[in-house]
């Protein structure tokens, strides 16, 4: 099977204190990986690295066969919008738009008309669980109704690789493991690559295999025997 | 698992067989491990011994004569206690884990080291029950939970040893 990433020696500071020390990492095409750690170890800017929303400072990525480290901003921001999902911990709607909207924000920004758009979306509340939401606003959401309404606009765009930062981080125990039940169904029908940040061991048990980030760097694992 | 109270308690609810018993035992407590049918009957020979249970018929067949059990009033207040009765909470605070972590760092081994491959152990383990639970009904799904909250556990205590292995290798070889 095809890598779908690959970071090799990436590190990056903030100023005078290193986030990243050196991090290489590999995910397979259809992989869901766990990225985990404690606070502070990196595990977030490696996402964002990964994703290209943070250039590092020294190493290399290549993601879907392109070294996004080497891309101009236009160009990541085409491979974020067209190929990749985003979910975060605290779903990030826009508040003024209708759940619905919300879900259809990435095709609308890749140029899809509204109501083409508005219709892909709406299939998705059937298959979270979300019906009858459709109309609602962000403030109108339970803290699990709006993550799934996130998970929904990070799936809309049939994206090759989701990228996912303590997605059910908000949520209670329950409600988390009904998101993840979610996420990792929705990711292997549509056969994305998940690159997962959590701290939480029950969720990171999702994924097919975790990674451990420490100071900056991944410590890679043998198998356990 | 308790296996005398638990065959008690599946009498409190009605008379039953022995077949019938270990059929419910193996059913909703067995979970891979099916209770011999020779430990359901001496242990129902025990409790009727000890008067916790008696026999109000023996149905005559072709083969073995059938008894059907009932639980006595000493029984079913033994049960009742057994019920009502926290578990005892196992502080667990001598584990094999913390010994080999102990010993590692006073032999300069490489416990961090050991503290990983155990993590990875304790992830693996998690993702079978959380498949277990995700392709499985309520009772195994519920019982998957209780593994995995443990587990969660011994993992947290993993992650805040990792962090301290420092200041105990300190105090261990001084």
């Amino acid at each position: 099977m095809t890598a779908a990433l690959e970071a090799r020696g990436v590190a990056l500071s903030f100023g005078e204190t290193p986030a990243l020390r050196g991090a290489d990492l590999t995910v397979l095409a259809g992989e869901i990986v766990a990225v985990m750690g404690p606070s502070g170890s990196g595990k977030s800017t490696l996402l964002h690295c990964l994703a290209g929303i943070l250039v590092p400072d020294a190493g290399e990525i290549e993601v879907l066969g392109e070294r996004i480290d080497r891309l101009s901003e236009a160009r990541r921001s085409e491979l974020r919008r067209d190929r990749f999902g985003f979910v975060f911990q605290f779903g990030q709607l826009v508040p003024e738009l209708t759940a619905e909207e919300n879900v259809a924000l990435p095709l609308l920004l890749s140029g899809v008309r509204r109501e083409p758009a508005l219709r892909r979306a709406r299939e998705w509340f059937g298959r979270l669980g979300l019906d009858g939401l459709e109309k609602r606003r962000s403030g109108e959401l339970s803290g699990g109704q709006a993550q799934r309404v996130a998970l929904a606009r990070g799936l809309v765009g049939d994206p090759a690789v989701l990228f996912a930062d303590e997605p059910t981080g908000a949520l209670d125990s329950l409600t988390g493991e009904q998101v993840m039940e979610l996420l990792v169904d929705s990711a292997r029908t549509q056969g994305a690559t998940v690159v997962l940040v959590t701290h939480e061991a029950r969720i990171a048990a999702y994924a097919d295999r975790e990674i451990m980030v420490r100071d900056g760097r991944v410590t890679t694992p043998a198998v356990a025997s | 698992m308790s296996v005398p109270l638990t065959l008690l308690g599946l009498l409190e609810r009605q008379p039953s067989h022995g077949y019938d018993l270990k059929r419910d035992y193996d059913l909703w407590f067995g979970h891979g491990r099916a209770v011999p049918f020779g430990q359901v009957y001496s242990t129902l020979a025990r409790l009727a011994r000890d008067g916790k249970v008696v026999m109000d018929e023996v149905t005559p067949g072709e083969g073995p004569e059938r008894k059907r059990y009932v639980i006595t009033e000493v029984g079913a207040t033994e049960v009742d206690t057994w019920l009502t009765q926290p578990v005892a909470p196992e502080p667990h605070q001598q584990t094999v884990l913390f010994a080999k972590v102990v010993l590692a760092l006073m032999l300069d081994r490489p416990a961090e080291d050991y503290l990983d491959t155990q993590r990875r152990a304790h992830l693996a383990r998690m993702r079978e029950l959380t498949e277990t639970k995700r392709t499985g009904g309520l009772v195994d799904g519920l019982l998957a939970d209780h593994g995995l909250f443990h587990l969660e556990a011994d993992l947290r205590w993993i992650d805040t040893t990792s962090a301290r292995l420092d200041q105990l290798r300190a105090q261990v070889k001084p």
